[in-house]
């Protein structure tokens, strides 16, 4: 990732409204002949959750006055499916049937690619913030601070990942747009928007429900920063040493103080706001599902058929496989055990990492996507490009060079094996399912290695501080 | 007064025993009957169409009781168990030729079946207790005849057609088994159920190897029973049996077209007189109306003695055939469009017996070529697409004969051919129904102008099969008719799959049906509907075919190796799970001090040890042992309190449970 990195600092100097523009027409382009690229129904693009497809004859059923669920075909939101149904049947005059579908993804992108560089650019203020308030910033004069809030938005743009499920005619731009939504309302402080992102992206898609915990920390302690025990001991020793001679020592300690303590105030808005969204949208869905068998019918087959993992077809993860061949009886329990998996893991990372809630945010998307029962490489987009959004903390980063060559590598080969298995019929499932294995490796590698990256670096920074206190 | 009693009582007796008289008279007239049915008819490819046709009625049980003598009380039973109202068993193996057998008669439109098992029964029971009443009889018939109907005890076998498929009630249940094998097994049960068995009367010609041998087997038992009406019409029990086979007659060196047979050459047997149970016991011998009209072309007789000639002269000099027995009498089915209709000859085998067994021939005394009648569209059914992801299903239809619509309110502007299809799809075949397209000529058409009635439940996974019931509105004129279906294939857990998974999955046939064309023979004679089969060719029914069986492969997962996969992925989850926890909770700084403690100063490597032991105990970082001497005792200390406790829980542990 670090590659993408540097390639994207050096596209910064040439500038990044041009290159943003630049892929947004690439989309278009690719959109218009989407159809020959026959992208829609490839199992690492669209998975039973997000084809559109299934969307369509979910609308047509609708149409039909039955249940869009009837058929175990449709499995997203009823809201999605009255919003999208229309733009799958409307056409524009001679042009092909899937463009408006494809137009609105492209805008998602483009959004969100924008929310990510707003996020970014805050992110790189606080740093350079927090570097000073703990008086560092002369120690780091040397390393330039890279903006990464428009590396991540180009990374975003220009990831191949993100261009095929953009123009993969699916659903999973619009859920990524939400996610980084809340995002950006949660480190811009804007509450109601916060919590309205992470409403609707768990309606959606159900697991950023543990997003919960990120945004409760950006709203309560602000942005990422580094540990707030050395601030405590920074403004100790500012109210000792120094005095008021530079004019940013007026608003930083005050600045630092604000973060430290943990502000319980906007989290009680926050989860006042969601829980008006909440019933905001389950009524919206109670109006829609009606006729339909109600808001139980809905939740189980949304995500009722998110958690019992029903459908079998290959995707890029490991749990399809695993359920395919697992025995009848031991069933339940390993879909407790894999889910509980991605439980198991927040409370740690939230104790560790509680000063770093944007990181925190990047590393539960990855392991939801890892973990996830119908992941895409959409999920993966998203969080590679939030991955770069610290791309000055991850400076050290090990095996990055590794892993960009492992993620080429099986974007590679993964529909290889796929067409030896499916369509020729020479291959086995086995070879498909050790890339998806591989994959997984990877993507645990990247959550390891960059988790003991930030920590070193909050090391580091601790480090540093300990020793120009003493 | 006491004359006058008498009197009174008298007319009274007497009034009773006239009412009595009257009930036995009507008890008398319902009576269980069997009666046994064989029809030939020439195929225009050389081969011979033998129609079996077994029919036993039981009078309803509230006149006549539950003591039968004919009727089978395993199927009196079944009835009364299940309250099946409708009924219908069929064991196919073959495909029936539309193009050549025919597709515009009552024979191809009632008893050409589907390869396979197929089961539709309904029942007259409330609307929660169908399924329930389903099973059982699925798993009742399974025993009966000694076949795997049980399969179709599982909802995602079975359907519930909602009109297309005879019935609007909803108390119906259709199901098919396409690959299930027919042989002897399925048909000796089968004949268990007549009077005779297969010992006497016409079905002692069912010679197992001549049957199994023939291009097409069917048997079929139907069912209808009126026994849980309220009103006083009620007829019964009806059990309609019949065996419909195509056979190759032996022919050696004959240059004719048409082979000459008789029935110990189609059956290798003979008929050693009837079935002394049965109440009537005939053959006949059909020849089609196609036939018999390039006869007459060839032939160049006036129009109006034609037929006439060919029956008065039918027995002996026949320029055509010659049949080797005379006829009882011949029946001449009458058309209403001034054509002609079909021929039937009747014997019957009441005065043959041991010595001198029945044995009808034919014998073609010129070539002869005629072509059956088709129905007005020849539909078949096919996959499009490779590869396991995905396919598509098309159901084309091509029309016979342009000059065959023959319909009552025929119209050059408003002709419109209504073709009813009904398609049951397994939920492995995840049909997407928006992508529905109907082709006219080899044209697009949008949909919805064609369509005039749809109805779709689509499949639902692992629980119910899709239906698809649609009537399309075609132009008169249409030469070919296409309709496309797109769908995924679904993927199975591995017990699913069947022992030969890689052979495939069948898609059960659909059923086309022309609604607006009905067959029927008419005959003039009234006395005829007494005769079961001749009663049963004169019912109107519409024009049904039945499409191909389809073969869908899926991709199977490696069966072999579910411990592999399960281990593997246990591997990696454990990976994830060690390696992450591992990285948040280690602590450089800490690592670095114990490092820079134990160079200090040697410490023993039992108390370095224990003391590591007990800051993971502790779970607090690990306080360098030289930093001062009163923290290192007090951890010694705590310590040894620790150790004290565990051995005491131990030691109390150990007496308690002793």
């Amino acid at each position: 990732m670090e590659e993408n990195s540097e390639i994207g600092s050096k596209r910064k100097k040439l500038g990044f409204w041009k290159w943003a523009i630049a892929s947004v027409v690439f989309r278009l382009i690719l959109s218009y002949f989407s159809k020959n690229l026959n992208l829609s129904s490839r199992p690492e693009v669209s998975t039973p959750l997000t084809s559109l497809r299934r969307l369509a004859e979910a609308y047509w059923l609708k149409q039909l006055s039955m249940s869009p669920y009837s058929g175990s075909m449709y499995h997203g939101s009823p809201l999605l499916l009255s919003i999208l149904g229309p733009l799958t049947v409307k056409k524009i005059e001679g042009q092909p049937s899937h463009l408006l579908c494809s137009l609105l993804s492209v805008v998602a992108d483009f959004v969100s690619a924008i929310l990510i560089r707003a996020t970014g650019c805050s992110l790189v203020t606080a740093h350079g913030h927090n570097l000073k308030s703990l008086g560092l910033d002369k120690l780091f004069k040397d390393t330039e601070i890279l903006p990464s809030g428009d590396i991540a938005a180009l990374v975003y743009l220009w990831n191949p990942f993100t261009i095929i499920s953009c123009i993969g005619f699916n659903t999973s731009p619009i859920e990524n747009l939400f996610v980084v939504l809340s995002l950006y309302g949660a480190s811009a402080g804007q509450i109601p928007l916060a919590s309205f992102g992470w409403v609707v992206a768990s309606h959606l898609s159900l697991y950023p429900l543990v997003l919960v915990i990120p945004v409760i920390f950006l709203l309560g302690y602000g942005l990422d920063a580094p540990p707030r025990k050395l601030f405590f001991q920074s403004n100790l020793r500012d109210g000792e040493g120094r005095s008021a001679d530079s004019v940013d020592l007026k608003s930083l300690p005050n600045k630092s103080i604000k973060t430290t303590f943990f502000s319980w105030r906007r989290v009680i808005f926050f989860f006042l706001w969601s829980s008006i969204w909440i019933s905001y949208l389950l009524i919206l869905c109670a109006i829609s599902m009606k006729e339909h068998g109600g808001l139980g019918e809905m939740f189980k087959r949304t995500y009722g058929f998110i958690l019992t993992v029903k459908d079998l077809s290959p995707n890029i993860g490991v749990l399809w496989y695993f359920f395919a061949e697992v025995f009848d009886f031991f069933r339940k329990f390993f879909l407790i055990v894999f889910h509980v998996n991605i439980l198991f893991m927040i409370l740690p990372l939230a104790i560790r990492l509680n000063h770093r809630p944007c990181f925190l945010v990047f590393v539960y998307l990855a392991i939801s996507s890892m973990l996830k029962s119908y992941p895409s490489v959409g999920d993966s987009a998203l969080y590679l490009s939030l991955l770069v959004l610290f791309v000055n903390e991850l400076a050290e980063m090990q095996f990055s060079f590794f892993l960009f060559c492992g993620y080429v590598g099986v974007s590679l080969l993964s529909p290889v094996m796929h067409n030896l298995w499916i369509w020729r019929g020479t291959g086995n499932a086995n070879f498909y399912f050790a890339t998806a294995m591989a994959y997984a490796c990877f993507q645990i590698i990247l959550v390891v290695e960059s988790v003991s990256a930030m920590l070193n670096y909050d090391r580091k920074i601790r480090k540093i501080c300990n020793s120009a206190k003493v | 007064m006491s004359r006058l009693k008498f009197s009174i009582l008298f007319f009274l007796v007497l009034f009773v025993a006239s009412e009595s008289r009257a009930e036995e008279e009507k008890v008398a007239e319902l009576k269980e009957e069997f009666n046994e049915a064989l029809l030939l008819r020439p195929l225009p490819d050389r081969k011979v169409l033998a129609h079996f046709h077994f029919h036993s009625s039981a009078p309803p049980t509230r006149t006549y009781g539950r003591h039968h003598y004919l009727f089978p009380k395993s199927i009196y039973q079944l009835v009364h168990k299940f309250q099946v109202r409708e009924m219908e068993l069929s064991f196919t193996q073959g495909r029936w030729n539309y193009e050549r057998w025919g597709g515009f008669e009552p024979i191809s439109s009632s008893y050409a079946k589907p390869p396979g098992v197929e089961l539709w029964a309904e029942f007259d029971v409330p609307h929660h207790q169908v399924d329930d009443s389903w099973k059982n009889l699925t798993h009742a018939l399974s025993g009966l005849f000694c076949a795997s109907i049980n399969f179709l005890e599982h909802s995602t076998s079975y359907s519930t057609p909602q009109w297309s498929f005879r019935s609007f009630s909803g108390k119906l249940r259709y199901g098919t088994l396409p690959r299930e094998a027919v042989c002897t097994e399925n048909l000796t049960p089968w004949l268990k159920l007549l009077p005779c068995r297969d010992k006497a009367g016409l079905s002692s010609l069912m010679d197992r190897p001549s049957i199994y041998r023939g291009y097409y087997h069917s048997q079929r038992l139907h069912l209808k029973s009126d026994e849980f009406d309220t009103s006083n019409m009620s007829t019964g029990i009806v059990l309609e049996q019949t065996l419909t086979v195509v056979l190759q007659p032996n022919t050696f060196s004959e240059k004719i077209s048409q082979p000459s047979w008789s029935l110990s050459s189609l059956f290798g047997r003979k008929v050693s007189g009837k079935c002394s149970l049965s109440h009537s016991s005939n053959l006949y011998v059909q020849f089609e109306q196609n036939l018999l009209s390039k006869v007459n072309e060839l032939w160049g007789k006036s129009e109006a003695s034609k037929n006439e000639i060919l029956i008065n002269e039918s027995v002996q000099n026949n320029p055509l055939f010659e049949l080797s027995l005379p006829p009882k009498r011949v029946i001449k089915e009458v058309e209403n469009l001034q054509k002609e209709g079909s021929i039937l000859f009747e014997f019957s085998i009441d005065n043959y017996d041991e010595s001198d067994p029945f044995d009808l021939g034919l014998k073609w005394k010129l070539p002869v070529v005629w072509s059956c009648r088709q129905a007005p569209l020849r539909a078949s059914r096919f996959l499009l697409g490779s590869g396991n992801e995905r396919g598509a299903i098309a159901l084309s239809m091509k029309s016979t004969r342009s000059n065959n619509i023959e319909r009552a309110g025929f119209d050059e502007k408003e002709c419109w051919l209504r073709v009813g299809i009904f398609q049951v799809v397994p939920w492995y075949v995840k049909v997407y129904y928006h992508t529905l397209e109907v082709f006219l000529d080899g044209e697009l058409q949008s949909t919805m102008d064609n369509i005039e009635k749809i109805h779709v439940s689509p499949s639902e996974d692992k629980v119910s099969p899709g239906v698809m019931e649609i009537v399309l509105r075609l132009p008169c004129s249409v030469k070919t008719a296409a309709l496309t279906l797109e769908f995924d294939k679904g993927f199975l857990h591995i017990d699913e799959y069947p022992p030969d998974a890689n052979q495939g999955f069948d898609i059960p046939s659909a059923v086309v049906c022309f609604g607006d064309f009905l067959t029927s023979m008419t005959f003039d004679d009234n006395s005829l509907q007494n005769i079961p089969i001749l009663s049963k060719l004169q019912e109107n029914t519409p024009v049904i075919s039945y499409t191909e069986v389809l073969l869908v492969p899926l991709t199977t997962p490696d069966f072999s190796m579910p411990y592999n996969v399960i281990t593997i992925t246990c591997t990696v989850f454990a990976l994830y799970f060690g390696s992450l926890l591992n990285a948040l909770r280690r602590r450089a700084g800490e690592e670095e001090r114990l490092l820079k403690a134990k160079a200090a100063k040697k410490t023993g490597p039992l108390t370095l040890m224990l003391s590591r032991l007990s800051a993971k105990l502790r779970g607090k970082p690990w306080e360098p042992p030289q930093q001062s001497s009163s923290t290192r005792s007090s951890i010694n200390y705590k310590l040894i309190v620790k150790v004290a406790l565990v051995a005491g829980i131990g030691v109390a542990w150990h007496y308690y449970f002793q």
